[in-house]
């Protein structure tokens, strides 16, 4: 069993906490979110023109760049991270271009190297799988794929077809960090989601309260938590660490105690 | 028809002009972007569809643009012929706006209620602009703080045409950052809102569409050209931000091998340093704004920004045909410095008594330096594809002069 397919074997739905790597002091930040109760981890890759994503999640890029973190950092903080937490599963989320940079073979292999578990690829829709999907299934990373309401029932199977570890439902049509779909809405698209497929179905955008967390995980594998913790991070800087591991107690409560889908 | 080895052909039915190209989009926006297509290819097959792009842009932008000789820049040269294809006299004054009728009309056949649309120098946004207030649709132009400051003009245009001017703050307010947003807001509004966008990149079918729409310039100076020299140019010359205005020129001549193509990008303070725009020339492949072409970036695949003295030339991308276009090197692709640029403005002026925008200056400045190199019988064709008025500032600014 994979680390992934572990955290969602879970009894209870999962956790997904996201942060941007190079953004403050990313190992403490990591490891507060473990401490919180966070069941997977999504390490944001910074880059310069992060076009799905809203406010929150873009100031982060340009702090981490600010900071001058490179690929090779964003690398680094994951293989340290590994080293640290041997079971809990490391997402990188992150868009095309840095990826694919010095060539997708080479990225493949050195986030396997670095312990990653999936990447999810904002802008490699199915459609140019080629570009990534391939060299990761080879070594041995999931390629996460993300479904929307946009996505129609006549596009769906293309989406899972290919798709590994889990799917992630964005809940709006919309950037990262901004309104709250309605739980009907997002109700109704993943149980059409799971008419289709075995794959866990995490739904995230827009999330930022245990309250949401706890009516999203009524009906979904996982809730995926991203701009209000990033938010944290650019708000209190160094002093972020207590803060994530507060919110992600309070956000791990609610979804932890919600009945599993 | 084209033949087997047409490079009139692409791209293919991914939408991938070789490597390049593509739909490289977040899942929310690529529904949308098959369904763009699907409508695309139905307004080709529709004779309607056409009557009424041929009818506008006769009517209301004023094609065909003339075809001119340009004499005394000739003689001022001594070398090969110059012609220039006159696009600066459309309505709105540059070749924007022959892509902005296009898009307007396919987002109505969609029956889409909003139009977004991102700026650089402004053209782009004054063109979609204009087509807006013709059709009576509300606009949303996307332009970086910068821009604005540098473009008051065109902004005030902009809001005198009812458009509605969203400054870009994120990155550095500049071309691409303007991109981003537009690319937001157009996956938070997919339901009602159609995205032109100005050059030949992005997803597919917006690089094939733009250049589409843009190729009455080829077709018509091909044409002229025949009509009033009895043959092709020798060499077709045109300059390159993200590329339409070249694509436009270029591709009805891709398959005349008799006709050398040239794309000039803009060398900005030097190609050594990391103070220019081009793409094609100091840049590398990779992934951006929904296409897989040649980019300005590190070795990190971050992307840099560019810098030209022509606002509409400091894109960090260029359109993913003429990434292919330079593989296969069917176009050579050179470029030329601000100040080259700002010297062949001022030669047009005092020559031919046109003020060109600084973009074609780039062209200008290409063309100076081939004609030549050529002989007398030797004609050259370059595209005047906007006017100078926008520019008058920054050229006096950079010339010493308070106006």
């Amino acid at each position: 069993m994979t680390r992934l397919s572990s955290a969602f074997s879970k009894p209870h739905p999962a956790l997904v906490c996201f942060v941007t790597a190079g953004d403050g002091d990313t190992a403490a930040n990591l490891d507060a979110l473990v401490e919180g109760g966070a069941d997977v981890i999504e390490l944001g890759m910074p880059f310069t023109d992060p076009m799905a994503d809203g406010p929150a999640i873009q100031a982060a890029n340009i702090r981490s760049l600010g900071a001058g973190t490179t690929t090779a950092d964003v690398l680094r903080i994951a293989r340290k991270f590994r080293d640290r937490h041997p079971d809990v599963p490391l997402v990188l989320m992150g868009y095309a271009n840095p990826m694919i940079r010095r060539g997708p073979e080479w990225f493949a292999s050195a986030a396997s190297d670095a312990g990653v578990d999936g990447v999810i690829c904002v802008d490699i829709p199915p459609e140019e799988d080629d570009a990534l999907g391939p060299q990761l299934r080879a070594a041995g990373i999931a390629p996460i794929r993300l479904a929307t309401p946009t996505t129609d029932a006549a596009r769906l199977p293309q989406v899972i077809e290919g798709s590994e570890g889990f799917l992630y439902y964005v809940a709006v049509a919309g950037i990262t960090g901004m309104q709250q779909a309605a739980i009907g809405s997002i109700e109704a698209n993943v149980s059409r989601i799971k008419q289709s497929t075995d794959i866990p179905v995490a739904v995230g955008f827009g999330v930022r309260t245990p309250e949401q967390a706890a009516e999203i995980a009524q009906v979904a594998d996982g809730v995926v938590v991203g701009s209000a913790l990033v938010e944290l991070v650019g708000e209190h800087g160094a002093d972020a660490p207590s803060k994530l591991r507060e919110l992600t107690a309070s956000l791990a409560k609610a979804v932890h105690s919600a009945a599993k889908a | 028809m084209n033949s087997p080895n047409s490079f009139r052909t692409q791209p293919d039915e991914r939408g991938h002009f070789g490597d390049y190209g593509g739909r490289y989009v977040a899942e929310t926006l690529m529904p949308l972007v098959l369904d763009l297509e699907r409508e695309y290819r139905a307004a080709q097959a529709d004779p309607a569809f056409k009557a009424q792009f041929d009818d506008l842009l006769e009517h209301y932008v004023g094609r065909p643009s003339p075809l001119y000789f340009a004499e005394r820049l000739t003689e001022a040269l001594g070398g090969a012929q110059v012609w220039f294809k006159r696009d600066e006299l459309n309505h709105t004054g540059a070749h924007k706006i022959n892509n902005c009728i296009g898009q307007i009309l396919l987002a109505m056949r969609m029956g889409k209620t909003r139009i977004i649309a991102e700026t650089g120098a402004g053209q782009h946004g004054v063109a979609t602009a204009t087509v807006c207030a013709r059709f009576g649709l509300p606009c949303v132009i996307y332009m970086g703080a910068e821009d604005i400051r540098r473009q008051q003009p065109n902004v005030f245009r902009m809001k005198l045409l009812g458009a509605e001017i969203v400054p870009v703050t994120s990155g550095r307010g500049t071309l691409k950052d303007a991109m981003n947003e537009g690319l937001r807001d157009w996956v938070a509004n997919v339901h009602d809102t159609f995205y032109i966008i100005g050059t030949a990149a992005g997803p597919h079918p917006y690089p094939e569409m733009v250049r589409d729409f843009q190729s009455v310039i080829g077709i018509e100076a091909r044409a002229q050209m025949l009509s009033r020299t009895g043959r092709l140019p020798d060499l077709a010359v045109a300059c390159i931000g993200g590329g339409s205005n070249a694509l436009g020129l270029f591709h009805p001549f891709l398959d005349d091998p008799e006709v050398k193509l040239l794309g000039v990008e803009a060398a900005g303070h030097g190609l050594d340093g990391d103070e220019h725009a081009a793409s094609l020339l100091g840049g590398f492949p990779g992934v951006l704004h929904g296409n897989k072409t040649y980019l300005l970036q590190d070795d990190d695949g971050q992307i840099t920004e560019g810098h030209s003295i022509s606002a509409g030339l400091d894109y960090p991308g260029i359109g993913p045909e003429h990434a292919w276009l330079k593989d296969m090197e069917r176009v050579e692709y050179t470029a030329v410095t601000d100040d080259e640029a700002l010297d062949a403005f001022q030669l047009l002026c005092r020559t031919e008594g046109i003020i060109p925008a600084l973009e074609p200056s780039h062209a200008i400045a290409a063309v100076t330096k081939r004609a030549k190199e050529m002989p007398d019988d030797a004609i050259i064709l370059a595209n005047l594809c906007g006017r100078g008025d926008k520019d008058i500032f920054t050229v006096a600014e950079k010339l010493g002069v308070e106006i």
